[in-house]
């Protein structure tokens, strides 16, 4: 394949298209941006892609729900696009509000999980947080997140944090391999709020679910999770934004560390640019 | 037939309801212990012709989040309330209600993607109810809706749960029909009390000079004005329009500026004098675009420019905050946006001046919103509105004094990046004018004049408001449309763009047409709703507009381009060249002006201004606002001989216009967009940045640094002095960052009480003389600017006796200056935090006050050239606080110590006063000595500062402590 064909579909309220492109143009692929009702004209567009990514940004200004309004016109014709897009090979990314959409077109977490058992809302400290943040990678044959152990980039939100309706709902996202990355500490733990390793290994039965406390867990996700993945794992979403962390000035410690060759942002897109041009 | 529809949403569990959490311990904190719990609704309100049935379907798949909410759908508006005590509240009838907009067009598709008519569903209205649980009484609903709740001059409360119960609406409102008259008034025949009580009456706000050019204007046409005209010319010649206060002849007596002795001068034009002087004199090359624009332009590289305009917002926040802020920011968007052909906004600035939070409820005068709630409802109004336009927040200050009590203040910067090839622009004969964006509604009409009593009204003149809300998400899809217009294949769609703001479409068109003249036709004005009088389309302040002169020739080809964003766009008229602003309604001519009268009839004055300096004695020492009284501090030693060095400074660091401002920044994005370079958290530990950086070009290391000064205090003692030292701080906080102050550009905002008094008006010239002397020395243009002259407040005379407040609440003279700076590559910036244990800590000092300017010039070339070259690893400021807070706020930020002597000259003097033109470095040894620095002392691995203070003795503090004080005093809740 000679370059790897993203389309970065828009729609009002977005606002992470320009730096999104440019992560993927960074990382050597070919995006092009696309306005949702050109798409919802003309379906299928997507065929002639191997990525689609919904931007970050505020979708219809959250008005209703962060991402609800959007993951609406992501119905019919639109939505059987996506899943041929992920059956034949392709991938899908969302970031923070792609996330959003994602989860409430009921494309993630996907697999034998029901859409109406996992969410993002509102964070739990009712505010919306912009902080960076440190994430251990859990799926590391995700075509995004190969050779990545840890990665840590910027939170920007108010609805962010994800919960599921119930324990076994918790269970099977962890079996299913559906939990991506999860915020850990400084220490790289993902310790609960009472200083306890709520290591990974444990059954989610056993674990509080709060996992790592405020403000390592940025929003008070269930089990601390970041970004979740469909079973494929090419399906992907996540709440902080790679596409700012494109440049190692980026990094809110830039002036205190020797020069970084590969930001982790930019790491991101060429982990999936390599993974698709295979 | 036409029924309503509700949907009630709440949260399946409180653990999925922080904002009822939030206020909960709000609620208590107002003296309700007993408040068990709060649960809040949101509320739909559907009319159409839909069964509760399909509304339930379609609340289901398109309102309701499965995992965390429940619902359910009642018949009709009017619910009996279930009987626990609850207070609903709904915005008034005209207000903006963006997600209300929002629901009814998902709704309407939803509709339509099942095959089913989406005309079905006429209008949506939201609401949200919060259920009080544990509320004894009606009495305490009302406290509760009042302190926190509701705004009654946009929204309106429904009590229930007490008798009696407030009536629920039964149908939504319906605005008023229209019938066309055309309306004179009767200028001629008046007498100078005539044309003053019209001209106060008729919300004129003109002098009697200016009301008398008026008059003989239309003596010459032998005609009466119309209602429209004379709205026209009110506005146009407003102080908001042509500051006239600045624009004046000024005869100066009093004190000399900057040096003893006292002086008679004449000024021209006071702000052509001096502010545009210095500009002048500056001859900076890279100034592309000063005082003609929307903002100011300076050259980024050899593409592009930058362009920086900062708006205040005052009047509207201190009535509703929240709306206030919000659209203050999107004003000054929609200023980038209308720069030139248009600017694309890569960043924002906010600062505010309020009164302390903590002020006792009891000492407010009536109709003065709490502190608190101002603070909490611009901060999230900036949030809102600056996150969902995707433009980061990266630079502010919040500065706390009593007198913003009445009168608090809100500064907007935008900074946009626009092509050099896009900054001209001109409307030219023939174009058609374009209005796009949101619907023209009565908001914002008469700006802040409104009174309580016509809000309190139930009848349809409600439509009626002042305050305005806004809608993000509008200004962010005309913002893409825009830039793609701008940016079309063959050239831009557009000859000329500007925003519509203060003065609506008045001021947008009369100010377009200014030398062409134009014709309109009113009815072409896409409206909200019906019943809008001609003269309320033509001075509506609805958001999200802005006017565009499109040639015919490419007319097709930009009302696509708006079609295809989502973006209304409709031609109301077009540049004719004749010289008249000509105003149809329906065909009827409601307005005809000559453009020249219209611009440049206007009288001109001089007035005079005096100012003596206060004797030292009654000049009040800085305020430490917010200063608690300190609790036992065991490192204190009772007889400590440094006079509880230890304490003072853990207090300096709780005082609020020191304490960290971390709660607030972290509710803005600051990074959106991919540029940022230093935020304004920055180190291990989030300590203050002095300055912002960001990258404007993705693809390059070029970078721009934003700064402000900011010292309202110091026009206690001299105004003059206030202004230099605001442009110091302002030059000083990018200088730390990095930038380079010979390509460095400042604008002016200045804030004040009413100028129709001498001594006000000369405190208004000395900081004009002080801004302009520091701006020439430094040679720093100004690029642009805005004033706002009117912040005080009145009250009645036994309201003061009894609150012990001046009868004329007034703002202190405040004059913010913003910095925007050029760095050719962002990598030599340096941030704040310590580094490295083992390296010294310098202190350069050259205060302006006592150096002088040539001194002061020195010291800010040194320093900026010691960064330029790498030999500086942390630069911080010395500003409020003094020295010892400059230290302690680098320690915080990184976790490490340091080990300093401050018991020489001139450190001892400037330990906890604000030190003018004075910077700590960090820098090696070997440089520091090169460099011909003073040494104070050095960093250390041990997090604790060492402080030798006098002879002998050491003062230590450990890091942890001076952390915690300093996070304390401004935190959520």
């Amino acid at each position: 394949m000679a370059t790897v064909r993203v389309l970065v579909v828009r729609a009002p309220g977005t606002n992470c298209d320009e730096e999104t492109m440019h992560g993927w143009r960074l990382a050597g692929a070919s995006p092009q941006l696309l306005h949702i009702e050109r798409w919802i004209e003309r379906p299928t567009l997507l065929r002639e892609f191997d990525v689609l990514t919904l931007p970050g940004g505020f979708s219809y200004g959250d008005d209703i729900a962060a991402g609800k309004v959007f993951a609406a016109g992501l119905t019919g014709a639109i939505l059987d696009e996506i899943r041929a897009l992920v059956e034949r090979g392709g991938g899908v990314l969302g970031i923070c509000n792609g996330l959003q959409v994602l989860v409430k077109a009921g494309l993630l977490p996907g697999g034998t999980i029901a859409p109406d058992r996992v969410t993002v809302t509102y964070n739990a400290s009712g505010r919306f947080e912009a902080r960076w943040v440190r994430m251990k990678v859990c799926r590391t044959d995700c075509p995004f997140l190969l050779d990545t152990t840890f990665t840590e980039m910027p939170v920007e939100h108010g609805e962010g944090r994800v919960v599921a309706r119930d324990e076994t709902t918790l269970a099977a996202l962890e079996t299913g391999g559906h939990v991506a990355l999860r915020y850990v500490d400084a220490e790289d733990r993902s310790a609960d709020d009472k200083g306890r390793n709520a290591d990974i290994e444990r059954p989610a039965a056993e674990r509080d679910l709060r996992t790592v406390a405020y403000p390592a867990n940025p929003n008070g996700s269930d089990a601390a999770i970041a970004g979740l993945c469909d079973p494929t794992g090419r399906i992907l979403g996540l709440m902080p934004h790679p596409d700012r962390h494109l440049d190692p000035t980026n990094h809110p410690l830039w002036t205190r560390r020797p020069p970084v060759d590969l930001p982790d942002g930019l790491r991101f897109f060429k982990s999936a640019v390599t993974f698709w041009k295979a | 037939m036409r029924t309503y529809v509700t949907v009630i949403v709440r949260a399946r569990e409180p653990r999925f309801d922080a904002t009822a959490a939030a206020l909960l311990s709000d609620v208590r904190a107002l003296g309700l212990p007993h408040i068990r719990e709060i649960q809040i609704d949101r509320m739909y309100f559907i009319k159409g012709e839909v069964s509760p049935e399909t509304v339930k379907a379609l609340a289901a798949a398109q309102i309701v989040d499965p995992v965390t909410e429940t619902f359910e759908v009642v018949e009709g508006l009017d619910r009996r309330a279930a009987g626990a005590p609850a207070i609903e509240v709904h915005y008034l009838p005209g207000v903006m209600d963006p997600a209300a907009l929002t629901t009814l067009r998902t709704l309407r598709r939803a509709l339509a993607q099942v095959g089913a008519d989406p005309r079905a569903i006429d209008d949506v209205r939201t609401g949200r109810r919060h259920v009080i649980v544990g509320a004894q009484s009606r009495g305490e609903l009302e406290v509760v809706a009042r302190r926190l709740l509701a705004n009654d001059c946009i929204e309106r409360v429904y009590l229930a749960g007490f008798a009696p119960e407030d009536r629920l609406p039964d149908r939504f409102p319906e605005p008023p029909q229209y019938r066309f008259e055309l309306r004179r008034v009767a200028l001629r025949s008046l007498d100078d009390a005539g044309l003053m009580k019209l001209s106060r009456e008729g919300h004129l706000f003109l002098s009697l000079d200016e009301m008398r050019a008026v008059q003989a204007h239309y003596a010459g046409l032998k005609r009466d004005p119309t209602d429209l005209e004379l709205e026209t010319l009110a506005q146009t010649w407003s102080e908001h329009c042509v500051h006239k206060t600045l624009k004046s002849a000024v005869e100066y007596e009093g004190e000399d500026f900057g040096r003893p002795g006292r002086v008679r001068v004449r000024f021209e034009n006071l702000l052509k004098d001096t502010i545009v002087r210095a500009t002048r004199e500056a001859r900076r090359d890279w100034c592309l675009s000063v005082f003609v624009d929307n903002a100011g332009v300076i050259a980024f590289d050899d593409d592009y420019g930058v362009a920086f305009k900062v708006e205040t917002h005052n009047h509207p926040s201190a009535i509703e905050p929240y709306g206030g802020a919000a659209t203050g920011v999107g004003g000054c968007i929609r200023d980038i946006l209308g720069c030139g052909l248009g600017a694309k906004p890569i960043a924002s600035t906010d600062v505010f001046c309020l009164a302390p939070p903590d002020t006792p409820a009891d000492r407010l005068p009536t109709g003065v919103l709490h502190p608190r709630r101002v603070l909490k409802g611009v901060v999230a109004g900036v949030r809102d509105y600056g996150n969902r336009m995707g433009i980061p927040t990266v630079n502010g200050a919040i500065y706390f004094d009593p007198r913003y009590l009445a009168n608090p203040l809100v500064f907007c910067g935008c900074v946009g990046l626009i092509p050099r090839n896009r900054i001209e622009k001109a409307a030219r004969r023939g174009d058609m004018i374009v209005v796009a964006g949101g619907r023209t509604g009565r908001d914002g009409i008469h700006g802040a004049t409104f009174s309580s009593a016509e809000l309190e009204s139930t009848h349809v003149d409600e439509f009626s408001h002042a305050v305005q809300i806004g809608n993000a998400v509008e200004e962010k899809k005309v913002l893409d449309a825009l830039l793609r217009a701008r940016d079309a294949d063959g050239g831009c769609l557009y000859s000329a763009v500007t925003d519509c703001g203060a003065g609506g479409l008045s001021s947008a068109v009369g100010e377009m047409g200014a030398e062409l003249g134009a014709e309109v036709d009113l009815e072409k004005v896409p409206l909200k709703y019906s019943g809008l009088r001609y003269d309320e389309i033509w001075i509506s302040e609805a958001q999200e507009r802005m006017v565009f002169a499109v040639p015919p020739s490419a007319l097709d080809r930009f009302l696509a381009v708006f079609a295809e964003e989502e973006v209304e766009a409709a031609v109301i008229g077009r540049f004719t060249g004749d010289g008249r602003l000509r105003v149809r309604y329906r065909g009827e001519v409601v307005g005809d002006l000559d453009v020249h009268f219209l611009h440049e009839g206007l009288p001109r004055s001089t007035r005079r201004a005096t100012w003596t300096a206060p004797p030292a004695s009654v000049v009040p020492h800085a305020p430490h606002v917010g200063r608690a009284t300190p609790a036992a501090d065991p490192g204190s030693e009772p007889g400590d001989r440094h006079d509880g060095a230890h304490t003072r400074l853990l207090d300096e660091l709780r005082s609020l216009n020191v304490a960290s401002k971390e709660w607030v920044i972290r509710q803005y994005d600051h990074e959106v967009q991919g540029r940022s370079v230093i935020k304004p958290l920055c180190g291990p530990a989030s300590g203050p940045s002095d300055a912002a950086v960001l990258r404007p070009r993705l693809d390059s290391m070029r970078g721009v640094a934003l700064g402000c000064g900011l010292c309202p205090q110091v026009s206690d003692r001299d105004p003059y002095w206030m202004a230099v030292l605001a442009v110091d701080e302002a030059l000083r906080n990018v200088i730390c960052v990095g930038a380079d102050p010979e390509h460095t550009a400042i604008l002016d905002n200045f804030c004040f009480p009413k100028c129709d008094n001498e001594p006000t008006l000369g405190a208004l010239v000395r900081t004009c003389r002080g801004a302009a002397d520091a701006a020439i020395a430094y040679r720093l243009p100004f690029i642009s600017g805005k004033d706002s002259l009117s912040n005080e407040f009145s009250m009645p005379p036994a309201e003061a006796a009894r609150l012990g407040l001046p009868q004329r609440l007034a703002i202190p003279p405040t004059l913010l200056v913003s910095a925007i700076s050029v760095i050719d590559d962002v990598r030599r910036c340096v941030t704040m935090d310590l580094k490295t244990p083992g390296n010294v800590v310098v202190a350069a000092s050259a205060p302006v006050e006592t150096a002088g300017f040539e001194a002061a010039i020195a010291l800010h070339r040194k320093v900026a050239a010691l960064i330029r070259f790498g030999k500086v690893r942390s630069a911080h400021d010395v500003s409020d606080g003094g020295l010892l807070v400059a230290l302690a706020e680098m320690c915080i930020a990184s976790n490490l110590g340091l080990s300093v002597d401050l018991s020489g000259d001139p450190w001892r003097a400037m330990l906890w006063e604000p030190a003018p033109t004075t910077y700590v470095l960090e820098m090696n040894e070997a440089d520091a000595r090169s460099a011909g620095l003073p040494v104070v002392g050095r960093v250390t691995a041990d997090a604790v500062l060492a402080a030798t203070l006098g002879a002998g003795k050491q003062i230590t503090w450990s890091v942890a402590a001076l952390a915690q004080a300093w996070r304390k005093a401004l935190s959520p809740g």
